[in-house]
């Protein structure tokens, strides 16, 4: 049957079970959105490119399905760059198609021609230049491959205007073949035992559990080993989640605003287990001093982590859950009393300088506001959020009991991320208790958004904590520029009429006592809910481990007389 | 200390400019590059030549990352040929030319070309041999030189250092050669 290449595109979509596409119009794209009319595909117009980059990102995180994302030519396709260099960071499957000039013109300078497959190509996991109609489905085949397979990533697809005119005979292609593409799967066994001489000499071993524990499912195979053989388990960010918080191995979040006995236990180990994460510099603080008598063992899909940052004494190149699947077989049962009873005691200790433990002072913090949601959702909600000194206090003060809660620009720390992601997570399952927790700096970088969800009439429940200050800089200003508090002083509308004006209600907290109730009014209420917390300005997120410093070398939260 | 790099890369366009940003992003340094068909159509293949400030597994892992590279070699220290090519077009005056023909002919080069006052040679050789004889012809005057940079073939049936494992574990060569192009 002849089709256009527009047609074929969308038809390749749909066989990819593509039913959500993030988009914005525009010359060089007509005829793709004109196709989507005839197929069972939903375009959501996001109000700006980097919107839809997101909502395609928060959706495939949300999911495990790959996003997709489809902008016009030129500055419909640049504004998407930020969208994907956070879905590369954090190793997120998207597919991104844009618009691009015909292929004749191509080189010429045509009105919005830009050499996108240029610019994306550092911050893709691969990308295609698609200048003729024949090549369509295959591409369209390879890009979902690769996007989900291996470390997913996002691939883009530029899309000349004439191969999206050109009428050909439609073949679906059987097969691809790509063979320079082959991610490992199992690692080789004989450095899997070297792995498990490490595991059975270890007194003090900790597991460093990464995105990478969810991304490839291996929480069960990460639970059965982590009680075999009685290790205590450390995330980072994107990997919280990945054992529940209040399992009694788990040690929270580990890094510049980790738990102190997270960090503790990484510096004072003799034994690293690095299960999908990549030694980010915002975990491992100065690398001369990372936990020095560790031998490490790092279990990584993508080769070229491993040894990048910290060289390991065994490295397992494979998919996590296989490779555990592998390992825990060939591992007996063991015991670490002393260093179990070390890490309880650091515990302890980091539960008495909590927030939460602090006496009431009548001053509404952020990690109030944090965990009278925690209450609200019972624990269950999907978080999503922002980036800042919120993003720092949602990981340590949500407690995620269960994997796939947490959606968080990580690697990149793209500061608007929050609200077009919460978007697209909702549109992945509408029944999902999607929440947003964001700052009002981060909040006003993509709030244009709300004018998506009204149009969509999504469901997302934002909990915007506001003080008035870009307050993760103002932070450093504070500790490391003698307070000077330049460009960090932001003032924010009235949210409350913002909210308003696009039909969303509202609701101000001002002191902690109000807090439950308005968040069991935004429960309560269908639809959208706004509830801004007007919480203390000056706070900051403590521990933290300054630039320079050992992991353990934190700035501990200060004790404010106990409850 | 250098390490030379092998790599078997898909014959499409931008490939090469793949491997170029990925050496800039990453901030390999790169001695030489050189690229051309291989005996398979469709297939180029590239040697590289990098300096040792970079870890050869690195590099491996990162071209091996990339999805129209199929196949990475590490010939380093391993019993390889590798060759570059020189012209180098040297000035001549008539008393000379003799001298320097003696001297192309101990290095077996070939003079390619011979005009009033110059003559252009030809050496084939491990750059320590190009190099020693570049050092032999600077007293006349060398007006132009280009080097083709290293290319590099294993002896016999051997293989390279390869770090990364393929399918199930296994650190074998992949059978590119049953691959359908």
């Amino acid at each position: 049957m002849k089709m256009n290449g527009a047609d074929i595109m969308m038809e390749c979509l749909v066989r990819e079970g593509v039913d959500t596409i993030f988009g914005y119009p525009g010359g060089a794209i007509m005829p793709v959105h004109d196709a989507m009319l005839k197929y069972p595909v939903h375009h959501v117009l996001t109000r700006h490119e980097q919107g839809a980059a997101h909502a395609a990102d928060g959706y495939a995180r949300a999911s495990g399905k790959v996003g997709v994302a489809v902008a016009t030519s030129g500055p419909g396709a640049t504004n998407l760059v930020t969208g994907i260099v956070t879905a590369m960071m954090d190793s997120v499957p998207m597919v991104c198609i844009t618009g691009q000039v015909p292929a004749h013109l191509i080189g010429g300078d045509a009105f919005q021609e830009t050499d996108v497959t240029g610019v994306t190509l550092p911050v893709t996991k691969h990308n295609y230049l698609i200048t003729s109609a024949d090549e369509i489905a295959t591409v369209v085949r390879e890009a979902f491959h690769i996007a989900r397979s291996g470390r997913p990533g996002p691939v883009l697809i530029d899309f000349c205007k004439n191969a999206q005119l050109d009428e050909i005979e439609f073949e679906y292609p059987e097969d691809i073949s790509l063979p320079g593409y082959s991610p490992p799967d199992h690692a080789p066994m004989g450095d899997v035992n070297k792995a498990v001489e490490l595991i059975e000499a270890a007194e003090r071993p900790v597991i460093l559990a990464g995105h990478g524990v969810q991304m490839s499912g291996a929480m069960e195979e990460l639970r059965i080993f982590a009680t075999q053989t009685n290790t205590p388990v450390a995330m980072t960010l994107l990997g919280l989640g990945a054992i529940p918080a209040s399992d009694s191995l788990s040690l929270g979040m580990m890094g510049m605003h980790g738990e102190a006995c997270a960090n503790e236990a990484i510096q004072n180990a003799d034994l690293i287990l690095a299960f999908g994460m990549r030694f980010d510099d915002r975990v491992t603080g100065v690398l001369s001093k990372y936990a020095p008598n560790a031998k490490k063992i790092h279990i990584e899909v993508d080769p070229t982590e491993v040894h990048k940052n910290v060289a390991v004494d065994v490295p397992l190149m494979g998919d996590l859950k296989t490779v555990l699947t592998d390992m825990i077989p060939l591992l007996d049962e063991y015991d670490h009393p002393e260093w179990i009873g070390q890490i309880a005691e650091w515990k302890a200790e980091t539960e008495e300088r909590s927030i939460m433990s602090w006496q009431d002072d009548g001053k509404l913090y952020s990690a109030h506001a944090i965990r009278a949601m925690w209450t609200a959702t019972e624990g269950d909600a999907l978080v999503v959020t922002g980036v800042g000194q919120h993003q720092m206090w949602a990981a340590q003060y949500y407690e995620f009991e269960k994997p796939y809660r947490l959606l968080t620009s990580g690697g990149a720390g793209t500061m608007g991320y929050g609200l077009p992601a919460a978007l697209g997570a909702w549109f992945s399952d509408k029944e999902k208790d999607v929440w947003l927790i964001d700052g009002d700096g981060s909040f006003q970088m993509t709030q244009a958004e709300l004018s998506t969800m009204m149009q969509e009439g999504a469901n997302v429940k934002i909990v915007l904590l506001n003080n008035s200050y870009l307050g993760m800089v103002r932070q450093w200003q504070e500790l490391f520029f003698d307070e000077r508090y330049a460009a960090t002083p932001i003032t924010g509308p009235d949210f409350i009429k913002l909210a308003d004006a696009h039909g969303i209600p509202a609701k101000r907290v001002t002191k902690p006592e109000e807090a439950m109730e308005a968040l069991e009014f935004a429960k309560n209420t269908p639809g959208t809910v706004l509830i801004e917390f007007q919480v203390e300005k000056e706070e900051l997120v403590y521990p933290m481990v300054p630039a320079g410093a050992a992991l353990n070398e934190m700035l501990r939260r200060p004790v404010k007389g106990k409850k | 200390m250098q390490n030379t790099i092998v790599a078997l890369v898909e014959d499409k366009p931008g490939v090469l400019n793949r491997v170029a940003s990925l050496f800039r992003r990453r901030n390999f340094n790169i001695k030489s590059l050189n690229v051309g068909n291989s005996e398979k159509p469709g297939i180029s293949r590239m040697t590289i030549v990098v300096d040792d400030s970079v870890n050869a597994s690195q590099v491996e892992a990162n071209l091996y990352k990339l999805v129209n590279i199929i196949d990475v070699q590490d010939v380093t220290d391993q019993p390889a040929v590798i060759r570059e090519l020189a012209l180098i077009k040297v000035s001549v005056t008539p008393e000379k030319r003799n001298e320097i023909s003696s001297l192309a002919d101990i290095f077996r080069t070939n003079v390619v070309d011979v005009s009033q006052d110059s003559m252009t040679i030809e050496i084939v050789g491990t750059e320590k041999k190009i190099a020693g004889f570049v050092e032999l012809l600077r007293p006349f005057g060398i007006l132009e030189m280009v080097r083709t940079g290293n290319i590099a073939m294993m002896r016999g049936d051997m293989a390279g250092k390869r770090y990364m494992p393929g399918k199930n574990g296994e650190k074998e060569q992949k059978e590119y050669s049953a691959l359908s192009f």
